[in-house]
This record gives C-alpha cells, structure tokens and sequence, in this order.
C-alpha cells in the first residue's frame, strides 16, 4: 500500500469516525443523565434518513437539512416523553427494556410504512462534488464530515461547561434529588438532553447516508450497535471519550476494509469491545465509580 | 406571638409502605429556630423532605405564608422561598465550590455577584478554595458549602438536615455559630439533629419526635432541662 493510498484510507476513517462519533455523543449524554443505554438512538438516526428522503422531495435539500433536524428532535423528545418519562422511579431494567421496545417498535414501523425495499438517499451536489487536496481526492462530505464533527464537539463543550442548562446537566447527572432541591427542573434538563443527542444523530444521518446513498429500516441497526461500542471504547458517560471511540471504531472499521478483511471489519469493531471491556471496563475516559457508603 | 412561616397540621406520611409520620403538628414562628430531634427513623427527615415536595404526602396540611404546600412540586417550593440543606450533605463534587453556589441559585435571574461575596464573607475558607472541585474538600467545608448554596436561592425557610452529622466536634460548634449568624440575618431555620444538646442550645423552640409522631414539644431551654429528654436525648441519668 502506497502512502498516498494508506492517506486516502485514513481520510475515509476519519470521515466515516466523525459521523461515528455524532451519533455516539447521543448515547454518552443519554447513558450519563439517565444511566440508561438507548437502544432507539440507531433507529431515531435511521429514520432521519427518512426524514430527509421525504423533506428533500417536498422542499428541495436546503430546507430540507432544518426541517429533517427539527423533526428529528421531535422524535427523540417525544420518545423520551412516551417511553422514558413514565418509568422515571421505575427499576433501572424496566426502562432499558422499554429502550429495546421503542427500537423495534421504531423499526417495525418504517418497515410497515415504506416498506423493507431500500429507498434511494437524496444527493446533495455541493456535497458530492470531488475535491482534490494534496494527492487525496474524496468527495466534500468526506472532507467536511470530520471538520463538522469537530466543530460541534467544541460547541457542545462550550455548552456543557459554561452556561447555566450545562450546569444544570452535570448536576442533575449526579444527583437527581438535590437537583431538584436546588430549583432545576429536571424533566426539562433530560428534555434538552434528548434534544442535543438527535440533533446531533441527524446531523451524523445526512453525513453518513449521503455517502451509502439508500436508506432501509435496518440501516440504523448495525451503526447503533457500532456507535454504541464506540462510546463504551471511549467511556460512556464522556463526550470527548465518545468522540474519540468514534474516530478509533470508524479508522480501523475503513483499515481493515482497506487490507482485505471486509467480512471481518464489524466482527472486529466487537473484538475491540471485548478487549476494552476484559482490560479497562470504564473506558478510554471513563469516569472511576467510587461507592461512597 | 410572632406569626407563623410555616405551620403543619394533622400530616401522614407514608414511605415505602410504612407510615413513617403519624399526624403531627409543628409550628415554625417566622425568625425562629425551630428544632425537630428523635432518634433514627423517628420520621424527621421524611417530615423535610415531604416540606421539600421530594415525598408525597398521604393526607394533612403544610401552610407556608398561608398557601398550601401539599402537591407542590419542589423546584416550585424552592421559588417560595424554601431550601432544605440536604442529609450527608450531597453537594455536586464535579462542581467547582463557585458552581455549586451558582447552582443553589438556579432558579435566579438577577445578578448574583453580591450573594456569593456575603457567603464568601460567612465562609472565608470557600472563597480559597472557590476553583476546586467540591468532592476534594473536607466533610465540614461541603456542610458549609451545602448551607452556602442553600443561601444562594435567598429562602426565607432554611431546612438543614443533621448538619453537624460525622464532623469532628470543633466543626460543628462552627457549623452552629453559621446557623445562629444566618438566623440573625433573619432567615428562619428548621433543624433536625440528632445532635439533641448543641440544637436544643440554639433553638428557640424544639419538638421532640418519636416514631412518627410528637411526643413532646416547648421552648429550646425547657427541653434541654426536661429530665425525660435528658435520659434519652442527652445521655445524662435522671
């Protein structure tokens, strides 16, 4: 393998990582406010495949990117509300298993809806024109997509670490009732939660489908599971660890496509998960949980 | 008669099934300090926190400034004017000690500059240790930190649940000056302590709970000298 071909497989992991990495951070932040692992995020991306499939035919692709991320955090809001929110006092269970209903109610529901046949993902031209820079030669999502990701990621820090709801976040992800003791409402907190994370799952859908070119129910599954594994490599709970299992699960998935090994690359995204798990459990990042009695 | 901040009548709590709190009645004059002591499980924390809108109540009323209580939702009972400082404490320790006065004060949207200078006044060491995390200072700096956050909302009712809990003798005698300097200042303070003789020296008045219910109640100084409450709040023989 040539360097510059060894640069061009980077660039695509890099690229395909960012998306990753978008849609990892919804289940870090979901996981760290409400430990709870949501299984519905994969589908909550699939579906704003669809989202935009259907908003592009009606208004053109420039009004439709807005309006596929509004309605995409209208779903993952009103999913919260209906699936999450009743079970608040509930055993930690009973609302992740409600998470895996919610994910095949979802995906049972395109299915019936749009049927299982792959529908065609709308091309927006600025985004598929082919730039050249130094030798590496890649459409502009390819290019754009880690940039974005970046972009957002500081954004989201900022958010996070400086303003009051950010505040509020990190409080009410320790400790729910003093939360509530200190005034902070915390259904609006969860809310503005589930808000960022499909936000930023729409943003990482347009980015990733608009290099696959179709959407089917399924094609959220498989990325779910991936973005899942990559924020557990990070350490779930973190958004920079997200972010960073993101980038690690979408480079070695490209590499390992790239030596020939297609058939094993998700096998090895789930060997990494193993590995990490057997020999640092928390993460890259992962915060020590220390039970103060 | 001073009139009262907080009155509660006839309350019943129920808590996972057990009737934790059996009809009790107390009254909180407004600028007091009113202690509430029993041994475990009498049913004084679950009486806070049912105030706090944390616990629902099975039936009763909790009148504060003549408007009901009951069914309230806390973050609405914090903008009436009521906090309750936690038991064990429970500030935020991923927070800087500045971030968990900001966050007492969530539900403000004026200027708080001048606030978090008079609890740095009230609490010199905090503002040394304004930057770090809240989990790396001592258990008495966090009690501080938890009654200077519970100022930060500006109440009118302080609740503080076992303030002096698991800190070493010469901080809680600290801790108790706070609580008379911020009655002083005219805020009104509801206590539960296990802690019988420092609480029954600071209250004006005390109410002496037994399993779930009133058994006794009178100015601070008469508890203190009762010789029932001696022998089982106090330690001392009749």
């Amino acid at each position: 393998m040539s360097l510059n071909v060894f640069l061009q497989h980077c660039l695509t992991g890099i690229s395909l990582g960012g998306a990753y990495a978008l849609i990892a951070i919804g289940y870090t932040m979901v996981y760290g406010i409400l430990r709870l692992i949501n299984f519905a995020h994969g589908e909550i991306f699939m579906i704003a495949g669809y989202f935009m499939i259907f908003a592009t035919a009606n208004f053109g692709w420039a009004v439709g990117i807005p309006v596929t991320l509004i309605a995409t955090v209208v779903l993952g809001v009103v999913v919260e509300r209906l699936a999450y929110k009743p079970l608040r006092e509930a055993p930690r269970m009973s609302i992740m298993i409600s998470a895996i209903g919610v994910s095949y109610l979802l995906q049972n529901l395109t299915t019936y809806l749009f049927t299982a046949l792959p529908k065609p993902y709308p091309e927006i031209p600025i985004l598929k024109q082919i730039y050249n820079i130094g030798g590496l030669s890649a459409s502009l999502v390819t290019f754009i997509t880690p940039i974005l990701t970046i972009i957002l990621v500081f954004i989201l820090v900022y958010i996070i670490n400086h303003t009051k709801i950010g505040m509020a976040m990190r409080a009410v992800s320790k400790d729910f009732e003093t939360s509530r003791l200190m005034g902070i409402k915390i259904n609006k907190v969860i809310s503005t939660t589930f808000v960022i994370g499909s936000a930023l799952a729409a943003v990482g859908s347009i980015l990733y489908f608009t290099d696959r070119m179709s959407v089917t129910p399924f094609s959220g599954t498989l990325p779910g599971l991936k973005c899942f594994v990559a924020a557990v490599i990070g350490g779930i709970g973190s958004v920079p660890g997200a972010v960073v299992g993101g980038f690690i699960i979408g480079i070695c998935e490209t590499m390992m496509i790239a030596l020939g090994y297609s058939t094993f690359s998700d096998a090895f995204t789930f060997v990494l998960l193993i590995i990490m798990l057997l020999f640092r459990p928390t993460g890259i990042f992962g915060e020590k949980t220390i039970d103060k009695v | 008669m001073s009139e009262n901040l907080l009155e509660i009548k006839d309350l019943y709590v129920s808590y996972g099934g057990i009737k934790a709190v059996k009809g009790i009645n107390i009254e909180v004059p407004k600028g007091e300090i009113v202690t509430l002591i029993g041994a475990n499980g009498a049913g004084k924390s679950t009486t806070l926190r049912t105030i706090a809108g944390l616990v629902k109540a099975e039936s009763g009323s909790i009148m504060f400034k003549g408007e009901e209580l009951i069914g309230v939702e806390t973050n609405d009972v914090v903008s009436k004017g009521i906090t309750l400082v936690p038991e064990g404490r429970r500030v935020f320790p991923d927070l800087t000690v500045l971030e968990n006065l900001k966050i007492g004060a969530y539900m403000r949207t004026d200027n708080l500059d001048a606030d978090i200078k008079w609890i740095y006044e009230l609490f010199p060491r905090l503002e040394e240790r304004s930057w770090q995390l809240a989990g790396t200072l001592s258990g008495g700096e966090q009690q501080m930190l938890a009654v200077g956050r519970a100022l930060m909302s500006k109440p009118e009712l302080i609740m503080m649940d076992e303030p002096s809990l698991g800190l070493a003798p010469i901080v809680v005698q600290g801790i108790f000056d706070i609580i008379k300097e911020i009655n002083n200042q005219g805020v009104t303070i509801l206590l539960i302590e296990q802690n019988a003789n420092m609480a029954l020296k600071a209250a004006h008045r005390g109410y002496v709970m037994e399993t779930g219910s009133i058994t006794m109640q009178g100015k601070g100084v008469d508890l203190l000298n009762d010789e029932s409450v001696k022998a089982a709040y106090l330690g001392k023989k009749k």
